[in-house]
């Protein structure tokens, strides 16, 4: 099997005399699902943006595909990483169809393959190719969050990186979008690394649950792994959260 | 049409052509420099305080004092540049007018770019890194075109205040609407005053209009608006440029003028006689007192009139009168030897300060010199001009004869004559050719202490046209060939309220009149 996609080696970053993160190391292997949970503060998004250089660790080396992310061009390193965030972040004076050919472009692509690649990418995130010469403001938020996935997907990069991606959706088109982004990521056999504050979400979509908590992991393993032996009172309740939380939806529901 | 309201539009193509050349030139080279400052500054924010805080003191300097600072700045760049490479360049007329306008359009350009690119959304920053730009990317790709609608914004606020401003570019010697309006206020030509404010805002107002159909294009992504907006900047800027073609070549002679009515006539006769001579001949009016004699020694003008008192103080720096025809012997002398300069000889009147007082006032009171005035002044009241009492002329008087009024007032020079009809002033500080003298019937006193340095008009020749044979043909006649009365009758025919004529008209009737 081929080495690990991201390595993280005690990799550190404080601000002013807080510590973001404090000494963590990681290794994802190719084809995972991760999701990075904890509290807000834990330092799960500190985690996820070392991985494409929109921060820069003080400590710790951090390695992509074998490469350590200091010695690359950030720009060079994000057209190879799909990045997907909350606020979706579409450019307001570009098409969707710009949008989401923007990193294709970028490394200069020719007309053809780009529109191409923009008409299968609306089929693949199931949004009708006639949105492609819309604005952004014109679509709805999960049409809009759709759009940014396509976008990331672009120049076809093995990894993605996702910070919260469905958080501001509904709770409806957050579960369908959820599930469709799943599909794509067995699909297209991609490695995926997700931050998410949603326990239920990390457990219904990630292969493998990171818990972090005050810039340290606290747990890692699989769902079912963790759920069996965590050590942690917090972590076990954590996980037992969405659990519960389903029990009493079944016994509600009267199922 | 009215006769005045005909010769300002017939000067309307000229008039606009430099306006519009001047502000766009002025828009473009600002909107160059305050944008790439305007990122840096948003980008940096310890560059940020002093970029924005430098462009907001220029525009706390009153516009016309910018303007004017950039004269002598250039000057001495200019004799800088002719010791180092042999070469200087004009510091009169269009580049002080340029650099001046260019600093004053910056400030809301730079602001609105600041305010633009630090505007844009954060998660679009972050957008536009996640997905792999260059820091110069995502500049070029994102913040500046998300920015331009509000950078739109401070390019229609900068033309406003440029073509606003671009009037008071003509007391530096440039071509500008501006004209009009010193013209006018010097001649009491409101038809001029007006036209020139109401040309200058309609130019405004429709540079503001096709901007803000960029902006509007730029704000709702309308290509076509953007499109249309620009197309009608460019055709209207062509439009306005065409007449320059005809007066783009250069002029064989740069007639000089002070701000007043007399200057103008005199001017208007010099340049009419050397186009009669078969040369071209240019005007360049309503130049400060100071400008115009350092303008002249540059070589920027060509000839133009002065006053010798003025010259014997303020250029020569003398305070001691020793006679007419002394002053002026010394002046020729000293101007040849100082700056290359020709005094070609004095025109055969005087223009001095002079006491001037209603001819039955004086009669009554038995006052007919300065000495006289001195014994009843006590009981009197002295009308004067905004700077005569600073003048050394006023201190030398006030020493010779031992002057002490009951009271002064200073005037606008229009109100002072009012005053003095009035009898709110019994004596006035007058100009010995001010055509009201003759027209008020006004009496002036003598001096018999020759207190007052004399004041002949002359005419003065740059130095590289000392020796011109066709300038000094064309105006050597004049010399001492007007007499105190003919000019005050054509200052007066200009000044006057009723029947006004130009200062071209003025100066055709005394050619003819004298016979010239």
């Amino acid at each position: 099997m081929a080495g690990p996609v991201i390595e993280l080696e005690a990799v550190g970053k404080r601000y002013g005399t807080h510590a973001a993160l404090d000494g963590v190391s990681l290794a994802v292997a190719p084809g995972e699902f991760v999701a990075l949970v904890g509290g807000s503060g834990s330092g799960k998004t500190t985690l996820l943006k070392t991985i494409n250089g929109l921060v820069a660790p003080d400590a710790g080396q951090v390695r992509v595909a074998g490469e350590d992310v200091a010695t690359v061009a950030p720009h060079r390193l994000r057209r190879r990483i799909g990045y997907v965030f909350q606020e979706v972040g579409l450019f307001p004076h570009m098409s969707i169809a710009e949008n989401i050919a923007v990193t294709p472009s970028l490394l200069g692509w020719d007309k053809a393959r780009a529109a191409a690649r923009v008409e299968a990418l609306l089929d693949l995130v199931d949004l009708p190719r006639a949105v492609a010469v819309r604005a952004p403001a014109e679509l709805s938020g999960g049409q809009r969050q759709r759009v940014g996935v396509a976008r990331a997907l672009a120049a076809e990069p093995a990894l993605m990186l996702m910070d919260e991606p469905f958080g501001a959706l509904d709770p409806l088109t957050r579960d369908a979008l959820g599930a469709d982004y799943r599909r794509l990521h067995e699909r297209l056999g991609l490695t995926t690394v997700m931050v998410t504050h949603d326990m239920a979400e990390a457990v219904l979509l990630a292969d493998r649950l990171v818990v972090l908590a005050a810039g340290w992991i606290v747990a890692d393993g699989s769902p079912a792994d963790l759920l069996a032996d965590a050590a942690d009172p917090e972590v076990r309740a954590l996980l037992e959260a969405p659990r519960r939380q389903a029990q009493r939806l079944a016994e509600r529901f009267g199922v | 049409m009215s006769p005045r309201l005909a010769a300002a539009v017939e000067r309307l193509p000229e008039y606009l052509a430099w306006h519009v050349l001047l502000s766009a030139a002025a828009l473009m080279l600002g909107v160059a420099i305050s944008l790439p400052l305007a990122v840096a500054a948003a980008r940096n924010a310890r560059l940020r305080w002093p970029v924005l805080a430098a462009a907001g003191l220029v525009q706390t300097i009153p516009s016309l004092a910018l303007l004017a600072l950039f004269f002598p700045l250039l000057l001495a760049l200019s004799t800088l540049s002719e010791a180092v490479v042999g070469r200087g360049f004009s510091a009169l007329g269009f580049l002080p007018s340029l650099l001046a306008l260019t600093l004053y359009s910056m400030l809301p350009v730079l602001r609105n770019g600041v305010a633009g690119v630090e505007g844009v959304d954060s998660a679009i920053r972050e957008a536009a890194d996640g997905v792999g730009m260059t820091s110069r990317q995502k500049l070029l790709r994102v913040e500046l075109p998300l920015a331009a609608p509000v950078i739109m914004a401070g390019v229609r606020t900068a033309a406003v205040w440029t073509i606003g401003a671009a009037t008071l570019s003509t007391p530096v010697g440039q071509t500008s609407l501006g004209n009009y309006i010193f013209a006018g206020l010097q001649t009491e030509n409101w038809v001029f005053v007006l036209f020139g404010c109401a040309a200058s805002a309609a130019l405004a107002l429709v540079a503001d209009q096709l901007l803000g159909l960029v902006e509007t294009g730029l704000r709702r992504r309308r290509r076509a608006l953007v499109w249309t907006g620009a197309a009608g900047l460019v055709l209207g800027v062509a439009l306005a440029l065409l007449p320059l073609m005809g007066f783009g070549r250069p002029a064989t002679y740069v007639v000089g003028a002070k701000n007043f009515s007399e200057q103008y006539i005199l001017a208007e006769l010099m340049a009419d006689r050397l186009e009669r001579q078969g040369a071209r001949a240019t005007l360049k009016e309503d130049l400060g007192s100071a400008v115009a004699y350092r303008a002249l020694a540059a070589g920027e003008l060509d000839v133009y009139v002065d006053y010798s008192g003025t010259l014997w103080t303020n250029v020569l720096g003398r305070t001691d009168n020793p006679g007419r025809q002394a002053v002026l012997d010394q002046l020729t002398a000293e101007l040849a030897r100082r700056d290359g300069v020709r005094v070609l000889g004095s025109l055969g009147f005087e223009n001095a300060y002079a006491f001037a007082m209603r001819a039955d006032r004086a009669k009554a009171l038995g006052i007919g010199s300065i000495d006289d005035l001195a014994r009843q002044a006590p009981r009197l009241t002295l009308g004067s001009d905004l700077e005569f009492l600073s003048r050394p002329e006023w201190k030398a008087v006030e020493a010779a004869y031992g002057l002490r009024f009951r009271s002064a007032t200073t005037y606008q020079p229009t109100f002072m004559y009012r005053a003095l009809a009035g009898g709110e002033a019994d004596v006035i500080s007058a100009f010995s050719s001010d055509g009201r003298i003759a027209a008020d019937r006004l009496v002036t006193l003598t001096d018999p202490r020759g207190a007052i340095p004399p004041y002949d008009a002359v005419v003065l020749v740059s130095p590289k046209r000392r020796d011109d044979p066709a300038l000094i043909a064309a105006l050597e006649p004049l010399i001492g060939k007007i007499p105190v009365e003919a000019m005050r009758a054509a200052n007066y025919s200009v000044d006057r309220d009723a029947g006004k004529l130009t200062p071209a008209e003025a100066a055709r009737r005394l050619e003819t009149d004298l016979g010239l």
